[in-house]
């Protein structure tokens, strides 16, 4: 009969030590490309290491990349809420409604969906206001283009992209107003080969001045070898430009994943939006090249305006592609609910929206 | 000029899918059908442009890209030549190592860049106005790949051994009772196919986009595969598809650029539309019989079951 108790007392005093002893938190990354992409996958993915610098000791993270978008994506968040993750970021709009359908059967893990609209409460969103580098990357490109034309090279049709694009266009239009834009949408976030191809494509057909909304620095390869400049998308890629880029605009995911990670640990994650720009460093741009002076300081200084937030590249008027002004809801600039809605182009922009009316 | 430039670009994008699906052809009028060329095209890039790094020499890259596309197909043999294995889950199951393995190998190499694979010219004949460039200004690959086809082309129409494959092909069980080594023919088959899946992969990692990326064959192998099917196995069919192919790929990107309006989505699936349906017609016009698929293709060889 003692043995017995004993026995008991001795199992229960090991379960509450090790309902104690909680170990670490994991943390999970879903990721849309491969790490190895040198773009929007690598730049979660340094972000991810930096995270694990900083919080090594009480998290454990696990990432699974080159999930598609679409049904295998509910499969792979599913996986990762399954093995215990306490909190999950999924990096890749696509992910959008997979992230969704999991967050609501899940309702203790904590999830974050990159640039993302759908919100739960376990599921926040966040994303980098692009547009910033945008504008000033199109007030570049219009001083260093011969030709004014630019070209641009889409992945898809959704407001990111189509905001991007009005950016880029309102920026050089404040240098040549008649600048004009050809742009190619290659149906992918991620193709080398068709990437190149449509920088060929666009080069071929007058333009001087590459940016890109996809992954791959093929674009920025492709241009360098016919002398002409690019821009960067996502991480700094002047190895494959050293005499092309111009800049790039680099995305900084570190300081909202590490801010993120210890709420999760506090217990005091909420859900919200967190959309951050030059201000709050999630965008940064790489160092200005290949420019002269006078392109480079014009530049700096529209950086700082916009950091500061004396300039908004979307300050009003705005003038949509049919003549109309927009409505100016955020006072001097339109509001953030407009520009993630943003499904027109701006006016001086020749091709229209696919799949608008 | 833009319509010399359009050229040389659907000239590059095709070759690729070239090089794949003539290797492609040979394994399957062998009676093996490997679904495994994307594993085999990327492994072939990764190793390519390791070996181009390390020493400096595209010619070196080259074969480093088929020596490991052959390696994988040697792997994929051994299963379903050796141990009789079903060929389609192998395929499946060597593409998915063949772009993890890539990615492994390629980890140290991706923001790295060498010189890209040199346009030959020949002195005289490449400074014409408008075939110039086109005809005689091309890397070594697109003059390899056109040989290639030919090659191809004669081995199995024109020689006893191509003959014999064929007939491999398309009866097993007879081409053994004649006494003719079948499980030999289509391992040399199969290597065969795997080299012109590495040389590919090795063309995208040397030539079409000089560096190294996971997953930047991007599905050119299965695209390979399907010409290989719709060209109805035979070698001219399958230049004309991948050639059409890569125009209408080349050409939906400039209609874009140039704001015709026609909504991007339905521009990218035309390169697959376009070419299923021209190699439909050209195969249904002639003889209706039957499939023109080597009888034996997918069916595991073991003698005397």
């Amino acid at each position: 009969m003692r043995k017995i108790l004993l026995a008991a007392a001795a199992v229960l005093l090991a379960s509450v030590g090790a309902a104690s002893a909680q170990g670490k938190m994991k943390v999970g990354f879903i990721y849309v490309g491969p790490v190895g992409d040198f773009g929007w996958t690598y730049q979660h993915e340094v972000a991810r290491r930096e995270l694990v610098k900083q919080l090594g000791d009480k998290i454990d993270t696990t990432f699974l990349e080159n999930i598609n978008e679409g049904p295998d994506s509910e499969r792979a968040i599913e996986q990762l809420a399954r093995a215990g993750h306490k909190l999950i970021f999924t990096t890749s709009f696509g992910f959008m409604d997979a992230t969704v359908k999991v967050a609501k059967k899940y309702p203790n893990i904590y999830f974050e969906h990159a640039t993302g609209y759908k919100r739960e409460a376990n599921l926040a969103t966040y994303s980098g206001r692009f547009y910033e580098g945008r504008y000033i990357q199109g007030q570049i490109a219009a001083k260093m283009s011969k030709t004014g034309t630019l070209g641009y090279i889409g992945s898809f049709p959704i407001p990111e992209v189509i905001s991007g694009i009005n950016a880029t266009m309102l920026g050089a239009q404040t240098v040549n107003p008649n600048i004009k834009v050809k742009i190619i949408w290659v149906s992918s976030w991620f193709d080398p080969g068709k990437e190149a191809d449509a920088a060929k494509a666009l080069l071929d057909q007058g333009a001087d001045v590459i940016m890109q909304h996809t992954d791959s620095p093929a674009a920025m390869q492709t241009t360098a070898t016919r002398g002409k400049f690019a821009f960067g998308q996502d991480s700094d890629m002047i190895k494959f430009g050293e005499k092309s880029q111009l800049t790039a605009i680099t995305n900084n995911w570190t300081p909202y994943y590490v801010e993120r990670t210890k709420a999760a640990l506090a217990g005091t994650w909420k859900s919200g939006d967190v959309w951050g720009g030059l201000n709050s460093k999630y965008v940064v741009m790489a160092p200005y090249t290949n420019m002269p002076d006078a392109v480079k300081k014009a530049a700096m200084e529209t950086e700082a305006a916009i950091t500061s937030g004396k300039l908004h590249a979307f300050k009003c008027p705005v003038v949509a592609q049919d003549g109309k002004t927009v409505e100016c809801k955020g006072g001097t600039h339109l509001d953030d609910g407009q520009i993630l809605g943003m499904n027109y182009f701006v006016k001086g922009v020749d091709d229209k929206v696919p799949g608008a009316k | 000029m833009l319509v010399e430039l359009i050229i040389l670009s659907v000239i590059a994008a095709s070759t690729p899918l070239l090089i794949a699906a003539a290797g492609e052809l040979i394994v399957e009028r062998a009676g093996v059908l490997n679904l495994g060329v994307e594993g085999m095209m990327i492994i072939g890039a990764a190793c390519g442009f390791a070996g181009a790094y390390f020493t400096g020499s595209t010619l070196i890259g080259a074969g480093c890209g088929i020596l490991a596309g052959a390696a994988l197909a040697a792997m994929f043999a051994a299963l379903t030549l050796g141990l009789a294995v079903n060929q389609v889950a192998t395929g499946l199951a060597l593409t998915i190592i063949g772009v993890g393995l890539s990615g492994l190998i390629g980890a140290g190499f991706v923001g790295e860049r060498i010189t890209p694979a040199p346009h030959l010219a020949i002195p005289g004949l490449s400074a014409l106005p408008f075939l110039g460039s086109i005809m005689f200004g091309q890397t070594a690959f697109v003059y390899l790949s056109i040989i290639l086809i030919f090659v191809v082309r004669w081995f199995l129409y024109r020689t006893r051994a191509g003959l014999i494959l064929r007939a491999v092909g398309d009866n097993h069980a007879s081409a053994h009772a004649l006494g003719y080594p079948v499980l030999r023919i289509r391992l040399l088959a199969v290597l065969f196919g795997g080299a012109c899946a590495g040389l590919a992969g090795a063309y995208l990692s040397l030539a079409y986009t000089p560096f190294f990326i996971a997953g930047m064959t991007a599905g050119r192998g299965w695209i390979a595969l399907a010409l290989v099917v719709f060209a109805s196995w035979r070698p001219l069919r399958l230049v004309a598809g991948a050639y059409l192919f890569g125009a209408v790929t080349i050409l939906q990107l400039h209609a874009q650029g140039a704001g015709l309006g026609i909504p991007p989505q339905l521009m990218a699936s035309l390169p697959y539309l376009a070419t299923i349906l021209v190699l439909v017609a050209i195969s249904s016009t002639r003889r209706s019989s039957g499939s023109a698929a080597p009888a034996s293709l997918g069916i595991p060889f073991v003698p005397d079951r």
